[in-house]
């Protein structure tokens, strides 16, 4: 009988996470350039018992994945251009991961991979049958170029976690993300091991004339064409004239 | 002031760019340039992804074009065959150029082809107009040039089936105007510019125009070669950022009427000198461009 009830009682011994996004929704307006998503939540520990030492937290936001071709300059007689490439099916568009103390000191190289914590451990998915080294070089070409456009990041101590209940990470997005579904996950890390894990959703999309403008040049490209040549025409009309009468 | 640019999926200082737009008009507007050889180099240092900046710059030279062009229509500076001719040509120059285009983007080669076309072009450009307004400024003297004065370019002469355009005074083939559009159409996808400080010199020195009816007739041929690339764009790349374009030609056309009063008040080779030496430093700064080291080694394609 006990036998039976102790997976049910070995669940019940474990924290849970309840985590929460300062917003669902992200809308893109004109006025946007970037947004900052608070990432926050409790950990609800079996019977309320907060244990005496610390646990870690660390949270993911990551983009919708995208199939990307990474170009390397090279010095071509004298000249740089665009000499050899790699592709990557699927390179996150955008990653960020907050924790409450170095990815390294949390877990091991072999969870962190699992758990794709750490920019040096997201699935990239190289192509093509490179060799290995000339997938590495790419694969920091392209870890290099997206932290610098502030796409991908890495904030070893960007969770800030009160009592041992509350976690919070301020999460940082630019304005140049794509839109689409991004999840929050958030990890509980306690001696080397994930005790738990949760996901939400947030949705990025552009709204009102944005999303408008953004439909219309894809959906009726003849009439923005047109809109576009037309706006060009009044607009030069419109100041020849504006001057004519002053002058 | 910042605003987003929905196509360029990014958000840029309005101000800024209506400030570039203004000024970038002011030249045309000076020089009866379409100022798309400054606008679209000048975003991608911005950061504008290059597509993007090169159809938006597009539709900002149809804008800028607009008051030069009905100018010299009420003037009757503009000989509409010939303005014909060259719109047909620079059409279907267009449409080959879109299809390059296309076909350099899959090999990865379109800056490279970019950069060096514009060093190429604007130095060549630049070189001919410093030397002309240094030597009607009376800083250089070419003692030999007082020969006899050929009206036809040799080689103008020599084409086939000879028509007469009756505003501009020759009997030339139809197929150097068309050549010239032609060239015309696949620059200004290319490289976003309307090909003007091309067409201008090109009319005068290789068909033998007389000045009077060049500008106009060039600014017709820009207009509507222009007009029909943004329609190429939007059809083609989807490149042509609404937004964008919008803020560069409410400084544009502003900043064209403050050059065109300018342009009264300074004396013309001053002005020619002035554009060829704004000329060689673009071409400079983008040769130097090809041979340093990149900032970025690296850059993203999305299949």
């Amino acid at each position: 009988m006990i036998a039976a009830l102790a997976p049910l009682l070995m669940a019940a011994d474990k924290p849970e996470l309840v985590p929460d996004v300062s917003a669902r929704n992200v809308e893109i307006r004109y006025s946007f350039t970037g947004a900052q998503l608070l990432l926050f939540g409790a950990v609800v520990y079996p019977g309320g018992r907060i244990p005496d030492h610390p646990v870690d937290i660390a949270v993911v936001l990551r983009g919708p994945v995208q199939p990307i071709l990474v170009r390397e300059k090279q010095k071509i007689a004298g000249i740089w251009m665009n000499a050899d490439s790699n592709r990557f099916r699927s390179a996150p568009s955008y990653y960020a991961v907050a924790s409450s103390r170095p990815i390294l000191d949390l877990i091991d190289d072999r969870t962190a991979a699992i758990y794709e914590l750490g920019l040096h451990n997201l699935q990239l998915s190289p192509g093509g049958g490179a060799l290995p080294e000339k997938e590495r070089r790419f694969e920091s070409g392209l870890l290099d170029l997206r932290r610098r456009q502030n796409l991908y990041s890495e904030s070893p101590h960007g969770v800030e976690i009160s009592d041992g209940v509350l976690y919070r990470a301020v999460i940082t997005i630019p304005s140049q993300v794509p839109v689409g579904t991004y999840t929050a996950e958030t990890f509980l890390i306690d001696h080397g091991k994930v005790v738990a894990a949760a996901t939400r959703d947030i949705q990025i999309n552009k709204s009102g004339f944005e999303r408008y403008v953004a439909l219309a040049a894809r959906r009726h490209e003849g009439l923005y064409g047109l809109a576009a040549v037309a706006m060009s025409l009044f607009l030069g009309w419109a100041a020849a004239a504006a001057f004519r009468r002053r002058f | 002031m910042d605003i987003y640019l929905p196509i360029a999926g990014q958000s840029v200082n309005a101000l800024l760019i209506v400030v570039l737009g203004f000024g970038v008009g002011v030249l045309s507007g000076m020089f009866g340039v379409g100022g798309g050889f400054l606008t679209t180099p000048l975003l991608i240092f911005y950061g504008i992804p290059p597509t993007v900046a090169v159809a938006s710059a597009t539709t900002q030279i149809t804008g800028a074009s607009v008051s030069g062009a009905m100018v010299h229509m009420r003037r009757g500076g503009v000989d509409a065959k010939m303005a014909g001719i060259m719109i047909v040509g620079g059409l279907f120059g267009s449409l080959v150029g879109a299809a390059m285009f296309r076909l350099l983007q899959t090999t990865g080669q379109v800056d490279v082809v970019i950069g060096l076309l514009y060093v190429l072009i604007l130095t060549w450009i630049g070189g001919l107009m410093l030397k002309d307004s240094l030597l009607t400024l009376g800083y250089l003297s070419v003692p030999a040039r007082r020969g006899p004065a050929r009206r036809h370019n040799r080689w103008v002469a020599s084409l086939p089936l000879r028509w007469r355009f009756y505003s501009s005074g020759l009997y030339i083939s139809p197929v150097a105007p068309l050549a010239l559009g032609f060239v015309a159409g696949v620059l200004t996808v290319f490289l976003g510019i309307g090909g003007g400080f091309i067409l201008v010199p090109a009319m005068i020195y290789l068909l033998g125009m007389p000045a009077r009816v060049v500008i106009g007739t060039s600014l017709i041929m820009i207009l509507a070669v222009s007009a029909g690339t943004t329609m190429i764009h939007s059809l083609t790349t989807r490149a042509v950022d609404i937004v964008l374009a919008g803020l560069l030609l409410v400084g544009g056309v502003v900043g064209a009427q403050y050059g065109a009063i300018l342009t009264t008040k300074l004396k013309p080779d001053y002005l020619r000198l002035a554009l060829a030496i704004i000329i060689l430093l673009v071409a400079l700064r983008m040769f130097l461009g090809l041979f340093w080291r990149p900032d970025e080694i690296f850059s993203i394609e999305y299949l």
